[in-house]
């Protein structure tokens, strides 16, 4: 019991993923102003934006829409992106917990901050709030039967197992997925799945500053904006993870080992940053196009591919 | 769910530099209508020009804009030198047509940045104001400030651009010609780009003429106009350049006359240099003692078109009447014509594509009731309310 309660929040959940995360995004920063000849801010900014809003900024309510909704909202958000990130953390780190990760789970905690995001956001009663969130339910649709297409052809390379630790393991005897054809198919398609997920450019119509000026998050601010940045650095750290879980052989902890692991994530989190720094933001009908059209064709493809055996 | 809704863009919204409300009536995400209310930058330029001698005029309508400060000093020099009926030194006018050129220049950039800012680019927002620099340091260089450079004067300009520092301007402009093509090359050639801007807010050539735009606005539905060609000043006919247009009339077609008008300007810049090589230094300027008592008209392409300023003298050392139009303010109206029928994100970017300059454009203020949407005042009773205010506030000190 105390064992699950520390994974649960000291490590390798909610303490580890928030603080892993925030440095990442301090990163993500840094790299975006270099890219853009910019200083950029301290590495720990996201710590700083964090503890300032959560602590010192008011929390203002919207005059109209329903205020518990409106931050509950957030808490569920925090909440599922704490609990994907330990199911995805024990297993990628090895930590053998009583229960035994499992992809259907992940799938659906992943989900949970993007509806909580919406939820919010129509609670708020802001006509710009519910534009932002009616383009975020449309991504939703979109990219999410993507993902669930990625983790079907994951589970067939797997041998037909949903569990993550089957995933790494079956992945560590043999060859990383990302080794094959049918794997880097799925790793470019899941790369957009999770540059969406983070609602991060090219998908970033539900913000959409120039636009409708921060559209599902319009009305946060003060802690319950805490949150949602909170939820957002997780999920910066726990969505890379599973990239690495699912295609690059998971990490292991020991020797030189260490060095290779760290190196896959900033691969992944680098081309994060490129892909965000190089492209402008989509409309939302050209991006229910992009996922459902062209990625879908896309992961079909390398599920026949890897049924035959590439 | 048929009810309408109103997204505001504005008054102070990060889509926008400049205070000013955009109302977009939507169904769901297609704008239905749309509604501006203008009015938050007015500054009573034209009646406190007639309080100022013609030389501080200069300095005040250099100010109604930060971006294009040249275009207003140089409008009102033409329409200052009919009435004087002066013909300026050639050197002066080469030097009048490089400061308008490199403007336009810097202005274009400013746009292409904005225009990536307002698409989530970030990046071509960065780099673009980036390579904006050097000419912004060029314009120190020449004249002492980055923006509003105080170089117009009626009968010349106030300072001369030295032939030492001639070398100098070329290299900028290597660069700068450097870094456009990149930019152009980015623009042009991303996928992406084309899938946001094609297509997207198309004003038709009928359109163009209906609402009267201008500049490159008008030039990319096909409209063939550009003052500096069609009434020609300054320098203009001395060198050789073309007007740039293009016939798609969307949001990527004024991006594409935008930068490809920057190569022009760069074209014209090179020219004017040679000429300047050519002329003695110094002679930059015929004294004009008496303004005679008349009407002049003068204009100017000012970066996003048509910049139109009227003034009426009765002999005295001020202006009696001073009348701007600002190329924003035809070019606003066609928002009625691009962004109906588009989505939210389209409407955006389209309210962008013409570069509105709310500064230059805002001549008056009305006040609404929130409720009822009824007009409250008119500009008689906005003086009166002013003047009792003042006096309150007179009373209480």
């Amino acid at each position: 019991m105390v064992a699950d309660l520390f994974y649960y929040f000291i490590y390798p959940g909610f303490l580890f993923t928030a603080v892993v995360g925030g440095l990442i995004a301090g990163v993500d920063r840094k790299i975006t102003a270099r890219v853009q000849f910019r200083k950029g801010p301290p590495v720990l900014q996201p710590f700083y934006d964090f503890f300032k809003l959560l602590l010192v900024k008011e929390t203002i309510l919207p005059a109209k829409g329903s205020k518990i909704t409106f931050l509950l909202a957030p808490v569920f958000a925090v909440f599922g992106a704490s609990a994907s990130a330990v199911l995805i953390m024990l297993p990628l780190l090895g930590i053998d917990a009583g229960f035994r990760g499992d992809v259907i789970v992940v799938f659906y905690l992943l989900t949970i901050p993007s509806l909580s995001y919406i939820i919010g956001a129509l609670a708020s009663g802001n006509p710009l709030a519910a534009i932002g969130g009616s383009r975020e339910m449309k991504l939703i649709v979109s990219y999410e039967f993507t993902f669930i297409l990625i983790i079907a052809g994951i589970i067939l390379k797997a041998e037909s197992s949903t569990s993550l630790y089957r995933i790494i393991e079956v992945q560590q005897t043999g060859n990383a997925f990302i080794g094959t054809a049918s794997g880097v198919l799925l790793f470019i398609a899941a790369m957009f799945c999770i540059q969406a997920k983070l609602g991060l450019v090219p998908f970033d119509m539900g913000e959409a500053e120039t636009e409708i000026g921060g559209g599902a998050f319009i009305e946060y601010s003060g802690s319950a904006y805490a949150l949602i940045k909170l939820t957002k650095y997780m999920l910066f750290f726990t969505l890379p993870a599973l990239i690495i879980l699912f295609f690059m052989g998971g990490v292991q902890l020991t020797g030189i080992h260490i060095l290779w692991s760290a190196l896959k994530l900033i691969a992944v989190i680098l081309l994060i940053t490129l892909i965000r720094n190089t492209n402008p933001r989509l409309k939302t009908g050209q991006a229910m196009r992009f996922f459902l059209i062209w990625m879908n064709l896309f992961v079909i493809v390398a599920i026949v591919l890897s049924y035959l055996g590439y | 769910m048929n009810e309408k809704k109103v997204i505001p863009i504005g008054p102070y919204h990060p889509l926008q530099e400049e205070p000013e409300l955009f109302k977009l009536y939507c169904e769901g995400e297609i704008v239905k209508d749309v509604k501006w209310e203008t009015g938050y930058n007015h500054r009573g330029i034209e009646k406190l020009s007639e309080s100022k001698s013609f030389d501080q005029s200069f300095f005040l309508v250099e100010r109604i804009c930060g971006i294009c400060s040249t275009s207003h000093p140089f409008a009102f020099a033409n329409a200052m030198e009919e009435i004087a009926d002066v013909e300026v030194p050639d050197r002066a006018k080469y030097i009048r047509s490089i400061i308008g050129e490199l403007e336009r220049i810097h202005s274009h950039l400013l746009w292409v940045g904005l225009a990536g800012h307002f698409l989530g680019y970030d990046t071509v927002f960065m780099w673009a104001w980036k390579y904006r620099e050097p000419v912004l340091d060029l314009f120190e260089m020449i004249s002492g400030n980055r923006n509003s450079y105080a170089m117009f004067k009626i009968g010349g300009v106030r300072r001369d651009i030295e032939n030492a520092k001639i070398a100098k301007i070329r290299g900028v402009l290597d660069l700068v010609k450097k870094k456009t093509d990149l930019l152009t090359g980015a623009i042009m050639d991303d996928p992406v780009i084309h899938a946001r801007t094609k297509g997207v807010g198309i004003l038709s050539k009928q359109d163009i003429m209906d609402y009267c735009a201008v500049g490159p606005t008008a030039r990319a539905s096909g409209v063939d106009i550009d003052v500096r060609r069609d009434d020609p000043h300054a320098a203009y006919p001395l060198v050789d350049w073309k007007v740039i247009t293009a016939q798609g009339g969307d949001v990527f077609a004024k991006a594409e006359v935008r930068l490809l008008e920057m190569y022009e300007s760069i074209k014209i810049i090179d020219q004017c240099l040679k000429g300047l090589e050519k002329e003695k230094e110094g002679k930059i300027e015929v004294v004009v003692k008496n303004i005679p008592a008349g009407i002049g008209t003068g204009h100017y392409e000012a970066p996003r078109g048509e910049v139109f300023h009227f003034v009426k003298t009765i002999g005295t050392n001020s202006p009696a009447r001073h009348k701007i139009r600002a190329p924003s303010y035809v070019n606003i109206a066609t928002f009625k014509k691009s962004c109906v029928g588009q989505t939210i994100s389209d409407a955006a970017i389209s309210l962008a594509a013409v570069d509105p300059c709310y500064c230059c454009t805002e001549r008056m203020a009305a006040v609404y009731d929130y409720g009822s949407g009824e007009r409250m005042m008119n500009g008689i009773e906005l003086v009166e309310k002013s003047k009792r205010r003042t006096e309150e506030i007179r009373r209480n000190y």
